[in-house]
């Protein structure tokens, strides 16, 4: 291991305070769909990497999904090198940019870090997108070496984290990749789902570019189950191995009365519209999008995407953007971060209530909900207290514009179209814990589609554990003994 | 990118348009979709497949000017191309023996019916057809109709052709003679509502062809959500075909009036200069084109 870098001694480096991430006022922001968090200077990343104190077991490498080297990324940085840090992190990170803005790391990296169990944890995913945009901004890509030709071919089906982290991995075995996206971009919920004012979509254009660079391809408008089905491309097409990674699927209504007036969103659709479609520039773009300007908009539900819909509504002009939630702050799974910059903005959060019907005009045009007062009750499934309705609690809230962010549920597409492929009783598909491989033989799945709606970094968890199985069984076919495919040496 | 590689007017302000997709050629089935988009500050918008030609590798689409992404992919000619199309979407119609089969069509919904008919005729079942329309000038493709069709009858508003009066009108003689075993109706939601309120009292099976809003037509975003048997049904994947019967057509109605004033809107900006909103338009595409050049180059 290479000396450390930091000049300072353990009990200095811990009196240092965190740097604070710099950000749009929210008064201004509220009103635009530019990022949030602007991002450090090179001085504020060089004092916040020399916080970090070097544990010989570093728990924030142990809580990251695709363990990044932290450490060596911060001794890097204190040392100014900082397309070095990017090219450590991309050794197991493909996506830096995009991980270093929407990773939940209050609940990963960020909680392995010492520091945090008396004061602030170092501002890992903060020194993360620093090293990302500092490569970004000059040109350049750190990218790996190429390697030698496997000449074993693998399908990726869908372009979202899990996807791309994939692709990432199994061209650096030397495995042609080949990603199939049924949306015209590419980039899944990163660019239908997470907003621009969150995640600039310039971000994950260039993330997809540096894996063009390293050879793999891409085709959008292309639905797998529909356009081709996965025996096709393993009978007619020449592949060898397939991963589906196409995400969560269906928007999960209330069904409530009343669901189908105009101006009710499932958060798939709302956020779609804003963000792939570019609908907050109507006309401009021609996606419409029913008017929030000067309205009461609310969205039910507590979870990031919930947060990323107010703030999109908050920024088209509503007149106030609330949060309805049946549990309480304590148990809503959105980042705190999130959270922290939506009260800023001035989003009105309603705890402990439960719409019940949807009311509206003449024409079908909604204009209240009717919620129920709740109190938590026992621990459910997921060991949060469950909400119980408090009896005679009804009360009407006037809206126009309605969004529901209740979660998704399986989308049947590639169950239904591949033969042998075997799915849970939620209809997820059921794949190896630890190899990700399915019931149908060269067929690995990863994602949402397996576990449900989680986090873009899990996702990429599972895109990278697919690439080492997927790798190990390629190998197999050749009958050859278990070895490991590495990069050319420079 | 789509090239067109044939255009032609086949009624006033109805235009066909044969797409080189070959894989969506490969796959469709009668009944399916695509979904279009022009160029990049376009929108999704689907349109049922007409035909398709699985060697040739082309997709046909009967397009309607009524909007403005329908008005401007009207005014393209061979040579241009669609940035984007995907497909085949949504179920195949349900082709079986039926027995004797009535297919009503109103206006553009007749190219999307006539796939299906020339299926069920494939199936060994008696086809009937019965074309609506307006006005003459608004009929489409009566005549690759009468081919698949054992009868054919031709119903305008105006008398112009065929006899005047509605598709309803003669569909319920058939139906006084004692002769349907099923019907497809695909057209405007007044007139599949007046085929269901027919037949439902009746029990006989009916197809309606549900034409609501989409974005992605992939099951993910709910947008095209119909009340069928008082449960929501996603049109693109659980449809676009529903039994008739229990089918709410107010809703649906209600539903498609959604964006109506943004609809308004985007027609009157295109209708201020439409020459050069499709000189804008090539302009894009040929962007794209040189852009898509750029990063082949580098894949190498």
């Amino acid at each position: 291991m290479s000396k450390s870098n930091n000049p300072l001694p353990n009990k200095e480096r811990i009196k240092l305070p965190r740097q604070r991430m710099p950000e749009q006022l929210a008064q201004i922001r509220a009103h635009n769909f530019q990022e949030v968090n602007t991002g450090f200077d090179p001085e504020q990343a060089r004092q916040e990497s020399l916080r970090c104190i070097e544990c010989g077991k570093p728990g924030c490498m142990d809580k990251c999904p695709v363990s990044v080297d932290v450490k060596t990324v911060m001794d890097l940085i204190v040392r100014g090198e900082y397309m070095g840090a990017a090219a450590k992190v991309r050794e197991d990170n493909a996506l830096p940019a995009i991980t270093g803005r929407v990773c939940p790391v209050e609940d990963q990296c960020e909680s392995g870090c010492v520091l945090g169990k008396k004061g602030e944890s170092v501002g890992i995913a903060y020194l993360e997108r620093f090293v990302a945009d500092w490569e970004r901004s000059s040109g350049q890509f750190g990218l790996p070496k190429n390697v030698a030709p496997s000449g074993k071919k693998v399908a990726i089906i869908g372009s979202g984290p899990a996807g791309l982290a994939c692709a990432g991995d199994l061209i650096q075995m030397g495995h042609q990749v080949h990603v199939f996206e049924a949306l015209h971009e590419l980039g899944g919920v990163l660019i239908y789902g997470i907003p621009e004012f969150r995640l600039p979509k310039e971000i994950v254009a260039h993330e997809v570019q540096a894996l063009r660079l390293r050879g793999v391809e891409f085709e959008t408008n292309v639905v797998v189950g529909k356009t081709v089905t996965i025996d096709e491309l393993f009978n007619e097409d020449g592949y060898h191995a397939a991963f589906v990674a196409t995400g969560a699927g269906l928007p999960r209504f209330l069904n409530v009365p009343g669901e189908h007036l105009n101006g009710i969103y499932s958060a798939n659709e709302f956020l779609t519209r804003v963000n792939l479609m570019r609908a907050y520039r109507f006309p401009e773009f021609d996606e419409p999008l029913y008017p929030c300007k000067d309205r009461d908009v609310v969205v039910i539900g507590g979870g990031n995407t919930a947060m990323d819909a107010v703030r999109s509504a908050l920024r088209l002009g509503a007149k106030t953007a609330s949060i309805l939630y049946r549990r309480t702050e304590a148990e809503m799974p959105a980042r705190v971060e999130e959270v922290h910059h939506a009260k800023d903005e001035g989003i009105r959060f309603e705890m402990l209530v439960n719409p019940v019907e949807f009311r509206g005009d003449e024409k079908g045009n909604l204009k209240s909900v009717i919620c129920t007062r709740m109190e938590l009750g026992e621990p459910d499934d997921s060991g949060r207290r469950s909400p119980v309705t408090i009896k005679g609690s009804e009360f009407e809230t006037p809206c126009s514009v309605a969004i529901i962010a209740a979660g998704t549920s399986a989308n049947p597409l590639i169950q239904s179209s591949t033969p042998g492929l075997q799915v849970t009783k939620r209809g997820y598909i059921a794949a190896n814990d630890d190899t990700l491989a399915t019931s149908k033989t060269g067929v690995f799945a990863g994602g949402d589609i397996v576990t449900g709606g989680a986090t873009v970094i899990l996702a990429m968890g599972a895109g990278r554990k697919a690439a080492k199985s997927i790798n190990e069984y390629l190998l197999s076919l050749n009958g050859a003994a278990v070895a490991t495919s590495k990069a050319v040496a420079d | 990118m789509f090239p067109i590689v044939a255009a032609r007017p086949l009624a006033r302000g109805i235009k066909l348009f044969e797409i080189k997709a070959p894989r969506i050629a490969k796959k469709q089935k009668p009944g399916q979709f695509v979904i279009i988009r022009l160029d990049e500050a376009g929108e999704r918008i689907p349109l049922t497949i007409a035909d398709a030609d699985p060697k040739a590798g082309t997709v046909t689409i009967v397009v309607q000017a009524i909007g403005k992404t329908t008005m401007l992919l009207s005014m393209l000619e061979v040579g241009d191309s669609i940035l984007d199309i995907v497909g085949p979407l949504g179920k195949p119609s349900e082709i079986e023996k039926f027995g004797t089969t009535v297919v009503v069509s109103g206006s553009v919904g007749t190219a999307m019916a006539y796939p299906t008919a020339r299926e069920l005729k494939r199936a060994g079942n008696k086809v009937i057809s019965i074309v609506g329309a307006r006005s003459k000038d608004l009929l489409v493709l009566e005549d690759a109709v009468r081919e698949v069709s054992d009868e054919t009858y031709v119903m305008t508003d105006d008398g112009t052709a065929g006899q005047k009066g509605l598709v309803t009108e003669k569909l319920k003689e058939l139906i006084d003679a004692g002769l349907v075993d099923y019907v497809l109706a695909v057209g405007p939601v007044p007139m599949m509502r007046a085929v269901a309120n027919l037949t439902s009292p009746q029990h006989i099976k009916t197809m309606v062809s549900l034409n609501s809003i989409m974005v992605d037509g992939t099951g993910m975003c709910g947008g095209c959500r119909v009340l069928v048997n008082n449960s929501s049904q996603f049109a693109c994947v659980d449809g676009p075909e529903f039994d008739a019967s229990q089918v709410n057509f107010e809703v649906l109605m209600q539903r498609n009036n959604m964006y109506r004033e943004q609809e308004r809107q985007s027609i009157e900006r295109l209708q201020a200069d439409p020459g050069n909103q499709l000189k804008q338009l090539r302009e894009n595409l040929h962007h794209h084109e040189c852009a898509a050049l750029t990063t082949g180059v580098t894949h190498e």
